[in-house]
């Protein structure tokens, strides 16, 4: 079964159902009918992180060193959880921006910068082709591997064999077109391709289940179960190395261990491939609040059997000289499973195809957006007429990027990759991506970050990188000399690339991503505070750090005075796009802001950066910032619009502070309105709690009247008298209630004429003789003029007086009761004193006696026989006259009320 | 929104957890020799704590979505 041609054939045959899936994904994505828009389909297709290096990479390590390969898994892991902090922040700058790689990110984040998109392409570049070469050395050796059964053979060196004949060559030939196809099918400017990634999500289920069932097989029919296993192992003084974590065992250290966790928490987000899957061709943000669990649980299940693997391998063929890498298809080979063979084969194809073409589209697009496009584009020839159609020549200019990096893969495999293991490969990449770090996360999270520093920063960490890792590969392949590696360059030892100052205690990998990441970070902030942003980087930092807050209308720079003729932008937009579609983005961008451009010849500033977005999604945005410039007339801010801008400011903060005075003010009239509702609750209350008082006794006085019908005469007159007094009782004090009410409305009209108040005092005092007499109360008139003439309404002043006189004999003890009136001027006023000799007020009491009802509530004691609204009123109506009265008092020496009024004149 | 500030701060104090249970010197406290049922007393930790990560993240995600 396992000849030669079964394997094409059956290989071929599985190529062919990924494109079969790709080709229906991307027919459902034109009919708007995504079958991927789903997290699980995104979690799945996350997992292209998982390669041929977590296939059969992961396997030869722990056989090699134990538990030193899973902080590459544990890392993402832990990313998951920051994910929705940096990675949902990242793809909503994404979409917004319509950014399409992770170059465009750093150079449209850092003021669509030129220079900072080709420095960051070529880092990608660099960093990814030895990862691209480990795909390939690991597809080509499993191939060798599984052709050379029943026999079981490591692969021969493959640099001997003329590249025609290798399988790997023609393997990196079918990936180029596959890529090819599926990514540069058409131009879109949300750089999307939902049929690849359809295949990318099937090629995951396929790799783990590959990988389980050679884990289930190893674990339970090869050994008796993951103890068995462990059992077997503790047995040998060789495996039982493997069980712990000491370096001095051959095992990776702690800082190795923290190394590679911080090295893979960058990689999962970082690495274009995932950049791409998890950011440029998510299709919902919410998607990742699920593919944050999902994703690390796909991890945790393909990495269960990667030690009862390793284990397995090492304890069956014990000494034997067969590459650790490979157990997973070994060992059902030994055990004749050729059917299960073929399909780990497959799996492994899967994991390490699957990040290829991935890796290459986004490669492509990069390298076509951020270094070819803008080359071309300020070419003199371009400068001209930059108009033409531009899609045929983006799309060739990215196949032939594809080429180009799978060529350069396969060469690195042949040159270089031959001598390293599938792991140590990967982890060269992978501290090459961690240079992005402090530029992306710099990026979202610290405005200040500048240009400069971001360039300085990346160029600085890619140098220190390149020497302390590409410089041991390249003298290690004899390209440089040995004696570098030795003693040093020039014999300076102190420069040896594996212990940069004579740097100890650190792998190969930790001691590059030490000194690159430090060297990278402190450029990046010490250039960043030493340099000035231009305005169009502090306007791109303002939209990626605030990017929540700007998101709803992601229109920038109302300052940027941008305009330019629409026609031109149209035949820009053509140029790009094709004409159908450039049409609809501008009708798109009327119908959304309600405008006719039809009728227009110049475009707004927000239809020029649209439109910049728009092609910027294509070509990348520093493409697209310089296309759209060469159409554009930018006016410069002059005074007259600084001082615009400055006075719309200023208008604002005033406005602020005037909204801020009108609520104070707004806070104040409600609390009083509060306030007045609980008095008017609180009277209504007492007014009725006062009417329930006669009434009851009417009532229960008539009840008796009516059931006794014999009653003597004395005893009913009695009564009727009793009810005749309440309700006048009532009449009183509806009447007053109704008074005081009017009063206090202002409701009230004060008849002002010139009233003499001698004769309003002798009015009052007649009026109250029947009651002083009753109650045996003497009252004593002192009027020392016989004339003091206020203006003033005379029945008000009558009734002031009635109600402060009818007090005082309330509180006059009987028999003995007296009261003084006193008239007379004094400081240019009239002044009245009415003094009585009571028992007096309570100081605490005394500025509450002019309150409503406050007798009637306080003096239960007493059964009070007014009211309780006369001083009340009384209070009202010298107000209304301009006046003043109060009380003065003492317990045990009767009260002195007072009033002062103007005199006519 | 207040939800979702919830859902971020615990996940980034589960991620402040796990930085510190990843690393030195908490792995370095595990009795190195040590076997739970035969199996080194390391890969059960490592595993064990992988796991229950992911469901903290899924429970404390689900919360969300439930919201």
């Amino acid at each position: 079964m396992l000849n030669t041609g079964t394997i094409l054939f059956i290989s071929f045959a599985y190529l062919s159902l990924l494109f079969a899936i790709a080709y229906f994904g991307d027919k459902r994505a034109d009919q708007r009918r995504s079958i991927i828009s789903n997290p699980y389909i995104y979690a799945l297709s996350l997992a292209v992180y998982c390669t041929a290096w977590t296939f059969y990479g992961s396997v030869g390590m722990a056989a090699r060193s134990g538990i030193g390969f899973l902080p590459i898994y544990l890392g993402p892991t832990m990313m998951a959880m920051l994910g929705w902090l940096v990675l949902r922040k990242i793809i909503r700058i994404s979409k917004i921006h319509h950014i399409t790689s992770i170059a465009d990110w750093i150079a449209s984040r850092y003021g669509k910068s030129m220079a900072l998109g080709m420095i960051a392409t070529i880092i990608a570049v660099l960093g990814v082709v030895p990862y691209i070469s480990l795909q390939l050395k690991a597809i080509s050796n499993s191939l060798m591997i599984l052709r050379g059964y029943p026999a079981i053979s490591s692969p021969a060196h493959v640099a001997a064999a003329p590249f025609f004949a290798d399988m790997a060559f023609y393997i990196t030939i079918v990936l180029a077109v596959f890529a090819i196809l599926f990514g540069t099918r058409h131009l879109d400017a949300t750089e999307r391709h939902e049929g690849l990634v359809a295949a990318i999500a099937f090629e995951s289920i396929v790799k783990l289940a590959a990988f389980l069932a050679v884990g289930v097989f190893v674990t339970y029919m090869v050994f008796n179960g993951f103890g068995d296993i462990a059992a077997q192992a503790n047995g040998q003084e060789m495996l039982r190395k493997l069980f712990v974590m000491s370096p001095a065992q051959g095992n990776l250290s702690y800082t190795d261990w923290g190394t590679y966790l911080f090295i893979s928490m960058m990689a999962v987000v970082f690495l274009p491939r995932q950049f791409q899957v998890a950011v440029v061709e998510n299709v919902n943000e919410h998607h990742l609040s699920k593919a944050i669990w999902l994703f690390p649980l796909y991890l945790l299940a393909i990495n269960i059997f990667v030690l009862p693997i390793a284990f397995g391998g090492r304890l069956h063929f014990q000494d034997q000289a067969v590459d650790p890498d490979f157990f997973s298809l070994l060992l059902p080979m030994v055990f004749h499973k050729e059917a299960l063979a073929l399909f780990v084969f497959i799996g492994g194809t899967s994991a390490a195809t699957g990040m290829v073409v991935v890796e290459t589209v986004a490669m492509s697009t990069m390298i076509c957006n951020e270094l070819v496009m803008p080359v071309i584009l300020r070419l003199p020839l371009q400068r001209q007429a930059p108009r033409g159609d531009m899609s045929r020549l983006i799309l060739r200019v990215r196949r032939a990027a594809i080429v180009l990096v799978l060529l350069l893969g396969y060469a690195y495999f042949r040159f270089v990759g031959e001598f390293y293991t599938l792991v140590s490969i990967g982890l060269t990449s992978f501290s090459a991506i961690a240079q992005f770090a402090p530029a992306i996360i710099g990026g979202i999270f610290w405005r200040e970050g500048t240009r400069a520093g971001a360039i300085s920063g990346l160029a600085a960490g890619f140098v220190v990188w390149s020497y302390t890792l590409i410089v041991p590969a390249l003298c290690q392949t004899g390209i440089l000399p040995m004696s570098l590696m030795t003693s040093g360059p020039f014999g300076l030892s102190w420069l040896n690339p594996h212990h940069l100052f004579g740097l100890q205690g650190f792998n190969q990998i930790s001691h590059a991503v030490f000194w690159s990441t430090l060297v990278n970070l402190s450029m990046y902030v010490g250039v960043s505070v030493l340099t000035k942003p231009t305005a169009l980087e502090h306007t791109q930092a303002a939209l990626f750090v605030d990017v929540f807050k700007f998101s709803e209308r992601a229109d920038d720079s109302p300052y940027r005075r941008i305009t330019a003729y629409i026609p031109d932008l149209k035949s820009l937009l053509a140029g790009v796009l094709g004409k159908a579609r450039a049409e609809s983005v501008l009708a798109g961008y009327a119908r959304q802001h309600e405008i006719d451009i039809m009728g227009e010849l110049n475009a707004d500033p927000g239809l020029v950066s649209h439109a910049e977005k728009v092609l910027g999604g294509v070509i990348g945005s520093v493409s697209a910032h310089v296309l759209v410039a060469s159409v554009v007339k930018e006016e410069p801010l002059g005074i007259q619009e600084v001082m615009e801008i400055l006075d719309e400011t200023r208008q604002a903060i005033a406005y602020g502070r005037e909204l801020e005075r009108v609520t104070a003010e707004l806070k104040a009239a409600n609390q009083k309105l509060k306030a007045l509702d609980t008095m008017k609750d609180e009277f209504i209350a007492t007014v009725t709690h006062e009417l329930r008082t006669p009434l009851t006794s009417i009532r229960s006085l008539t009840g008796i009247l009516h059931d006794n019908p014999n009653l003597e005469a004395p005893q009913r007159q009695r009564f009727t008298g009793i009810i005749i007094q309440e309700g006048e009782r009532l009449t009183r004090l509806i009447n007053q209630v109704l008074d005081f009410q009017r009063l206090e409305l202002d409701k009230v009209e004060m008849q002002m004429a010139p009233v003499d108040l001698a004769e309003v005092i002798r009015d009052a005092v007649d009026s109250t003789k029947l009651m002083a007499a009753e109650s045996k109360v003497h009252v004593f008139l002192y009027l020392k003029e016989q004339k003091v003439m206020v203006p003033g309404d005379r029945d008000r002043l009558i009734q002031v007086m009635l109600n402060l006189i009818s007090n005082g004999i309330k509180f006059c003890p009987p028999e003995t009761g007296a009261i003084d009136i006193k008239l007379y001027r004094e400081d240019g006023l009239a002044r009245i004193d009415v003094q009585d000799n009571g028992p007096g007020i309570r100081p605490e009491d005394q500025p509450l006696v002019f309150e409503r009802f406050w007798q009637a509530h306080n003096r239960k004691d007493r059964r009070p026989s007014g009211s309780g609204l006369g001083l009340a009123i009384a209070k009202q109506i010298v107000d209304r006259h301009q006046g003043n009265l109060w009380v003065v008092s003492e317990v045990g020496r009767g009260s002195t009320f007072s009033l002062t009024l103007p005199l006519v004149g | 929104m207040t939800f979702e500030r919830m859902m971020r701060r615990r996940l980034i104090a589960l991620f402040l957890f796990s930085v510190v249970l990843f690393s030195y010197p908490i792995m370095s406290l595990l009795p190195q020799e040590f076997l739970v049922f035969g199996f080194p007393l390391l890969y059960v930790y490592l595993f064990l704590l992988w796991t229950v990560l992911i469901v903290a993240i899924a429970l404390i995600s689900r919360a969300q979505s439930v919201k």
